[in-house]
């Protein structure tokens, strides 16, 4: 009994370092629990005969481990509960956009007329798997203002892959093959120059200004005869938008080339402002960050990629096309309104299973629900960058949209750097932020909460993050150099899995008695 | 709406907080012109979950699935029966809504699995290291060509003519616009194609799949031997995973890298995706190879602990001269892949390619039995081509009005060949029974009619 | 007399004497502090040429992969073979055991207008 209203914390609880607690269970790898002849699933005996491989042997053995269900169960329920998620705390990673994951968008996903069907039925039988891609690609439109979008790629980088490779086939359709350099600003993502650098472009760097903006002036000074396309994220990495956009892309179709815009930041300005009307030429979507679909622990993504007029013929195949009626076909071939696609970027159709799991999350939100849903991210992005601009170091001027991005100045001199603090954060209880991007900011902390944050979540985030910048500077470096303490694991020596790369397990070696 | 926790009263506090009087104040960055006080006009409005269900119920009600009927298309993906827990297990939250594992502290449970999944593929292609997984087999494939341009520093790269035509799509594609020539030989349906006369001194990647488009299984120790004599890399595709479990894998016959569209193992066809690429190598190559890797080390109490590692080959820090442009890889179809063979383990996984290859050769007996039907191949896995008697295409279209998805035709994957229009692509798996096999027999002989 | 002259990439080159033609090259104490600890060093294979200013290796910390240029035209004589077992000699000893290659110089007079050790040391304290 409670009667008296006292703390039911008791004093003292330090569950720390190395100590076994309770629902923080270890797990040992699957080879070292198991052998090979434990199996969790029941399947009947194969009728007996000759196998008929040609000229292939059969092979004697793989050295997998095998788990009973139970087994399985246990051991994977152990991992998933040495992990942060969304569905367990604030996960405030800049340019991530880790917001909350409806499961109606799982459940839509297992549809069997969406999840049993084959790429390669035929279309009389995969109407509605294409009904659906056409609807979401209906939507991609109308919320960026473009006139066309390529569907396949698998993730944001294949999407900029394909946007960068139409810019070139254009380019090369139009007889303009000098045009062999791309211009990125200091701030982009490493994906923008990565992606270029691939294509066989070469990539200049474009200075930002004081104000965390491309320097239009030396944006200008730069344009010329031998530029392809800017590659540009907005709103940028530094979490701003780029008022001059307009500007900056009548001056590079004024040069002759291509606007790519990087949409990792749609989610600032989804259903508020569409690309289209800013003067892009191709922009890719990450699903998994604007319109929710899982991130899975890293993947899998989609990245479609919206095209201007000037690009739309060059887009990759297949691509879905009406076929009246309301039914549907796929464009498989180069040939007739498709004979300048630059080909196949993909085994299939695209990510169809974070289709119609983005489709779930647009047709829940609505045109009303999205315009609301960016307002809210950009609104507790700034009120966090308000609540905490006290005590931390703001590396530009407001409004931010949907992050809020502060560098290290105000952790100078008190020996905890932007790392520690993250660690300590850990500590309690919150994912930590971005750190160390975008590279232009010293120490930068990158912080998105995304729409799905409470008010009172933020305030226990922004509290906690005071909290921490007091203890730093009271000069606790040391108790921050040590963090996180409370983890299933404290930091981990990144230096010794880099040097001596341990990158499978293998079985252990015979002792020396064993061996003789 | 049921996603936005803030309510008005918060919004209003916020803005106080903030010293400005509305959201749009937040967007005064925005030309002016450029910016949307209100939603978009001529757009639904939001819906409810009983709503958004029932729309979409009926968009997917417009598809035929696979388990309604016979069904026997495979060509690089198919459908096999996942265990309810694996589903169950992926959809856990700690694994679907996490991120890529940044700060292993708090990221363990992704990492453990991930180094799990890489020795689980390691040991399955008979190769010493894999990484984290790719978008697909195609695209790992696509990636294979590059890496093993910058192994050899050449840009030609041979690929088979039983290539499936979409991973010889997606590498030349890719190809293309990097500097590489990749050439293609011929198909040839029996699987007796020889690829020896293409390669040269100049080539950095022959690739070649097994089973092949057709079904056929090959012994590759052979290709490999004039592949290295050459300086060239051997790069191995597999599209059906399932057939590591009963054929001597590529890594035990001389390939460099082995690449696998690991789909078959824990994760439903969705209509060609997501789905996941395996990648594997020799430890030599591992600074070359694309993709993220997980590392065992220790943590600062000398505990083991798991940590991305040699990310300095990747985008976010080599940036131009990055390994590839790759950032995610397929996390949660990587998860349902290891978790199933976890659950299969060699025995299972032995025993399920078994009783393919079993399904498989019963029902081309049955169908050699059809007039007008010829089976192509002298061996296979679970996949075989048959001849008929007339254009595949209208065949299948045919079978499917009547109830039966009888596989993939050729013309679909290659439709310049006119010499290939007859042939009909059937895959068997352990989900199809005596019966579907009857029916597709009976289609078939009523078709040849 | 040896001379040590260092660039303003950070490498340093010694040779034997101030006309000697063979050079012993690898990054500064200042270089590797930067870069932090450091897990792999792609090197050149003997044999090849390289020009000034060319990119001739590759050092990878942690968190980081770097450049290293060669600080004239020459061809690469030998590799520090250490170097593959053991990239944090670099850490431990930048500019001693932890040499990166010896160079065989084409023409030693691009060497002129490097710093010497005072001036290295005053284009470090420059940089703050």
């Amino acid at each position: 009994m409670n009667r008296t209203g006292r703390d039911t914390r008791p004093a003292g609880n330090t569950a720390s370092d190395g100590e076994t607690r309770p629902l923080v269970l270890e797990t040992p790898l699957i080879f070292e629990q198991a052998g090979p002849a434990t199996t969790g699933v029941d399947l009947p005996d194969p009728p007996p005969g000759p196998p008929r491989l040609g000229p292939v042997a059969e092979r004697a053995s793989i050295g997998l481990p095998g788990l009973s269900e139970p087994e399985a169960m246990r051991h994977y329920t152990r991992l998933s509960q040495q992990n942060f998620a969304i569905d367990s705390t604030i996960y405030p990673l800049g340019s991530c956009t880790m917001k909350h994951n409806p499961r109606l968008n799982e459940a839509v996903a297992r549809l069997p007329g969406f999840a049993d069907v084959h790429p390669l039925q035929p279309e009389a039988t995969v109407q509605g798997a294409l009904a659906a891609i056409d609807a979401l690609a209906g939507w991609l439109k109308d919320l960026t203002g473009m006139p066309a979008v390529a569907m396949t790629p698998g993730a944001g980088a294949h999407g900029e892959l394909a946007g960068m490779m139409a810019i070139r086939t254009a380019l090369a359709d139009r007889g303009e093959t000098d045009r062999t350099h791309v211009l990125v600003p200091e701030s982009a993502h490493g994906t923008n120059p990565a992606t270029a650098a691939a294509l066989g472009f070469e990539v200049d760097r474009i200075p930002a200004d004081a104000r965390g903006r491309v320097d239009l002036a030396a944006f200008k000074a730069r344009l010329g005869p031998d530029v392809a396309a800017i590659m540009l994220t907005n709103p940028n990495t530094c979490g701003l938008f780029e008022g001059e956009i307009i500007e900056i892309a009548a001056a590079l179709h004024e040069a002759g080339g291509f606007f790519y815009c990087d949409g990792a930041n749609f989610n600032a300005i989804v259903g508020r402002v569409r690309p289209g009307d800013l003067g892009i030429d191709a922009m890719h979507i990450n699903l998994h960050k604007t319109f929710s679909t899982p991130h899975g622990g890293g993947g899998p993504g989609a990245g479609p990629v919206v095209l201007s007029d000037a690009l739309a013929p060059y887009a990759p195949l297949p691509k879905v096309v009406a076929a009246g009626d309301g039914r549907f076909a796929l464009a498989e071939r180069a040939e007739g309104a498709h004979a300048k696609s630059f080909g196949r970027l993909k085994a299939f159709h695209g990510q169809m299973g974070m289709f119609t799991r983005a489709l779930a999350y647009i047709l829940s939100h609505g045109a009303d629900g999205l315009h609301q849903a960016a307002g809210d991210a950009v609104l507790n992005a700034n009120y966090l960058m308000a609540r905490l601009s006290a005590v931390m170091t703001p590396s530009f001027d407001g409004p931010c949209m949907h992050e809020a991005l502060f560098d290290d100045r105000f952790l100078k001199g008190s020996g905890v750097h932007t790392l520690d603090l993250a660690k300590a954060l850990i500590d309690e209880g919150f994912h930590p932020m971005t750190m160390y991007f975008p590279l232009v900011v010293p120490g930068a902390l990158l912080i998105e909460p995304t729409e799905s944050e409470p008010k009172r979540t933020l305030d226990a985030f922004a509290d906690a993050l005071i909290g921490l910048v007091a203890r730093a500077a009271a000069g606790e470096a040391d108790a921050f150099a040590a963090a996180p303490r409370k983890t299933p694991r404290r930091r981990l020596d990144e230096t010794t899995a880099a040097r001596r790369p341990v990158l499978r397990w293998t079985p252990p070696a015979p002792t020396q008695e064993a061996a003789e | 709406m049921r996603y936005l926790p803030l309510d008005d009263a918060d919004r209003a506090a916020m803005l106080a907080t903030i010293g400005v009087e509305t959201v749009d104040d937040l967007y005064r960055d925005v030309p002016a012109g450029a910016y949307l006080p209100r939603p978009l006009p001529d757009l639904p409005p939001h819906a409810g979950e009983m709503a958004v269900m029932r729309s979409l119920q009926r968009l997917a009600d417009r598809s035929v699935p696979a388990g309604s009927r016979p069904f026997f298309c495979g060509a690089g993906c198919y459908r096999h029966h996942i265990p309810a827990s694996v589903d169950y297990l992926i959809q856990r939250g700690e694994f679907l809504t996490s991120y890529t594992p940044y700060q292993p502290e708090v990221s363990q449970g992704t990492l453990q699995m991930l180094f799990e999944f890489q020795t689980q593929v390691a040991l399955l292609t008979g190769m010493e290291v894999a990484n984290a997984s790719m978008y697909d087999g195609a695209t790992a494939a696509a990636e294979a060509v590059l890496m093993a341009g910058r192994v050899t520093r050449r840009h030609r790269a041979v690929l088979a003519g039983n290539l499936h035509p979409h991973y010889r799509d997606t590498i030349t594609t890719l190809a293309g616009f990097t500097g590489f020539n990749a050439v293609s030989a011929d198909p040839r349906p029996d699987g007796r194609e020889d690829l020896a006369g293409l390669i040269d001194g100049e080539t950095a990647a022959v690739v070649v799949q097994t089973p092949d488009l057709f079904g056929n299984p090959h012994d590759l120790r052979a290709l490999a031997e004039v592949a290295h004599q050459a300086g060239a890399l051997l790069v191995a595709v597999v599209t059906e995973a399932v057939s590591l479990g009963l054929l001597t894998p590529p890594g035990a016959m001389g390939a460099d890298i082995v690449v696998a569209e690991g789909q078959s193992i824990g994760n439903p066809m969705g209509f060609g995706g997501p789905h996941v690429g395996l990648f594997a190598t020799q430890s030599r190559h591992v600074r070359q190879m694309p993709g993220r890797l997980c590392g065992e080390t220790v943590d600062a109490d000398g505990r083991r602990g798991f940590v991305l590692t040699l990310s300095t080959r990747e985008q976010h820090i080599r940036r131009e001269k990055a390994t590839s442009n790759i950032c995610t890889n397929s996390g949660l179809c990587a998860l349902a892949f290891s978790i199933h063979l976890s659950l299969l383990g060699e025995a299972g996984l032995m025993r399920l390619a078994r009783l393919n290859h079993a399904r498989a050769a019963a029902a081309a007996d049955r169908l050699a039995a059809v007039p007008g039907v010829a089976v192509v191949n002298d061996g296979f896995f679970n996949e075989f081509t048959l001849r008929l008697d007339r254009p595949a295409a209208a065949v299948v279209d045919r079978l499917a009005d009547e109830g039966v998805i009888a596989g993939v035709p050729v013309s679909r994957l290659h439709p310049d060949r006119a010499d290939l229009d007859h042939l009909l692509l059937v895959a068997v798996t352990e989900t199809v029974e005596d019966e579907d096999i009857e029916a597709l027999a009976r289609g078939l002989a009523a078709a040849a009619a | 007399m040896t001379t040590l002259l260092f660039t303003r990439d950070h490498e340093w080159i010694r040779r034997d004497s101030a006309d000697s033609t063979d050079g012993t090259i690898g990054i500064t104490h200042y270089a590797q502090d930067q870069l932090g600890d450091i897990v792999f060093i792609e090197l050149p294979e003997v044999g090849r040429a390289v020009v000034k200013g060319e990119e001739f290796a590759v050092i990878e910390s942690v968190k980081a992969a770097s450049e290293v240029y060669a600080p004239a035209s020459g061809t690469i004589a030998a590799v520090n073979p250490a170097l593959a077992d053991s990239p944090a000699l670099v850490n431990e000893s930048a500019e001693a055991d932890g040499w990166l290659i010896r160079l065989t110089l084409a023409n030693p007079a691009e060497l002129d207008g490097l710093f010497d050790a005072d001036g290295y040391q005053a284009y470090l304290a420059e940089l703050g």
